[in-house]
């Protein structure tokens, strides 16, 4: 490889090892997550909705963070390839009784679990973990502060390909508070290295961070103009935290300028999907008729979301296994 | 390397076929064919169509069922299966290319279980050889062929030659 700082996500074979942020990995490996996803995506056809591939492995979810929706994704992803899965509440464990961080872990390796799922409120606590684990245990990044939401991101992107194809043809914006979005982050990464045609950006100016050029983007503060003629919206969740701050106006100032609404919607292409990473907010930044709509994939975009937790886990851990099997941690 | 010309490996599918009439008898009509990818499916497709099914053909692609995911990984040519409607108190006639170890068999069948409870699973293949690692065997097959380790078939897709090589990496086990 050129790159002088190796990337701790890959293996010596340019594997994925931890999936951590999308921010440093190419196309080739983001369309080899997508293109895992599709296949594991037929499952659900089958009666017993399983593969036996990760059997006798064990998963364990650190949820420094509550996130219901990410849990039970990851859980039932892991549980799909027959993985054993552990769900640890840091919030509530041992680390409120004064364990650190890496006390914790070494405790969750001597018992033998293979992989963690990390979702913490810092940025960078998945790349901590990842650097201080074992050799053998894969790490994922579950959403870590403002920095990073990759496998949100991917099932993204995997909604993106599966409705409208080929990237280079389309326009997409995603829309509402990017400064404090890491899905946000994320996603613009996976949009611009999977070459997509357009990638616009629209939200109040407090809430579009400066560094927006290097990606490419192109921001908006009029929603309106964004939204013409594009393929693809993704509205982002506000946080409702952020109106104490000063930084929004009234939730109903910002969807009077910023809620994505049946009259808005016909402003882009007549066929473009809406997205949402949910939870969504009916009435502060979509409206309940948006969410529900004919247009809507916010669904389908759950259901997406296990087999593209499943690719990552089942590439994740295929690169651990070979390196096993070629002694390298002997 | 040898090749087996494509009209030599037709004899063996139309043998084939015959003897699938017979052990399917009253079944035939309402069988499934299911093809295990690719080799597999390239077999199936000639029997399918020599045979009239009605039933669209089956593809199952075993990467998710291997038994070798902890030495090599998860496999490269990954695919999904499709199979054409619901296997619960069917007949499936599972086809491949080549018997070898009879892994590949033991994770087809075990994908197909995952789909229903067919009622009696028939094997095809084309090539039988030796060196079976599991005590499944073939209820039809077209050709038995006595190959040393080292030697490796492919059926060839395009015109259903067969070619027998050597394996240039002799450390390589029964596929």
């Amino acid at each position: 490889m050129n790159s002088p700082a190796h990337d701790i996500q890959l293996d010596s074979q340019g594997k994925l090892r931890h999936f951590l942020s999308v921010e440093t990995l190419n196309r080739e490996i983001l369309t080899q997550i997508l293109d895992t996803a599709e296949n594991f995506a037929g499952i659900n056809d089958k009666a017993i909705k399983k593969v036996p591939l990760l059997r006798g492995k064990t998963v364990a979810n650190l949820f420094f963070e509550n996130s219901t929706r990410t849990r039970t994704t990851f859980e039932l992803a892991a549980k799909r390839l027959s993985a054993d899965v552990l769900n640890v509440s840091m919030s509530t464990s041992s680390t409120k009784k004064g364990e650190t961080l890496l006390d914790t872990l070494r405790n969750l390796e001597a018992m033998q679990c293979d992989m963690f799922v990390v979702r913490h409120q810092d940025s960078g606590a998945a790349h901590f973990i990842a650097q201080h684990v074992a050799p053998h245990i894969n790490v994922i990044n579950a959403g870590d502060g403002r920095h990073a939401h990759p496998t949100q991101a991917m099932l993204d992107m995997f909604t993106i390909r599966h409705y409208k194809g080929d990237f280079s043809k389309l326009r997409v914006a995603v829309v509402g508070d990017i400064a404090h979005s890491r899905v946000a982050r994320s996603q613009l990464h996976a949009l611009r290295t999977l070459g997509t045609k357009e990638i616009r950006v629209a939200g109040p100016k407090t809430l579009i961070p400066s560094e927006l050029d290097h990606l490419g983007v192109k921001v908006y503060t009029d929603f309106d103009s964004a939204l013409d003629g594009v393929d693809v919206v993704i509205m982002l969740r506000l946080q409702t935290e952020r109106m104490k701050g000063a930084l929004l106006p009234s939730a109903d100032e910002y969807y009077a300028r910023y809620g994505l609404t049946t009259e808005r919607l016909k402003l882009a292409a007549p066929d473009a999907i809406v997205m949402h990473p949910g939870p969504t907010n009916r009435g502060i930044e979509i409206e309940g008729l948006v969410a529900d709509g004919p247009q809507s994939v916010i669904l389908q975009q759950v259901t997406f979301g296990i087999a593209v937790r499943m690719a990552v886990m089942s590439l994740a851990i295929s690169s651990t296994e070979i390196s096993q099997a070629q002694g390298k941690f002997a | 390397m040898t090749t087996i010309e494509p009209d030599i490996v037709r004899t063996w599918l139309t043998k084939m076929a015959t003897r699938l009439k017979t052990v399917l008898a009253d079944d035939l009509d309402d069988c499934m064919m299911v093809g295990i990818h690719s080799g597999g499916v390239v077999v199936a497709r000639e029997l399918h169509q020599m045979l009239g099914l009605k039933d669209p053909l089956g593809e199952l692609n075993i990467s998710f069922y291997r038994d070798d995911f902890s030495r090599i990984g998860l496999h490269p040519t990954v695919g999904a299966s499709n199979l054409p409607g619901p296997v619960d108190g069917r007949t499936v006639v599972l086809v491949d290319d080549v018997i070898y170890s009879g892994r590949t068999i033991r994770a087809a069948m075990n994908e197909i279980f995952d789909y229903g409870r067919p009622a009696r699973i028939i094997l095809a293949v084309l090539v039988e050889r030796d060196g079976h690692e599991l005590p499944i065997r073939a209820d039809v097959i077209g050709d038995a062929m006595d190959l040393h380790t080292g030697q490796v078939v492919k059926l060839q897709a395009g015109d259903l030659s067969l070619q027998i090589s050597e394996h240039p990496d002799q450390s390589g086990e029964p596929a």
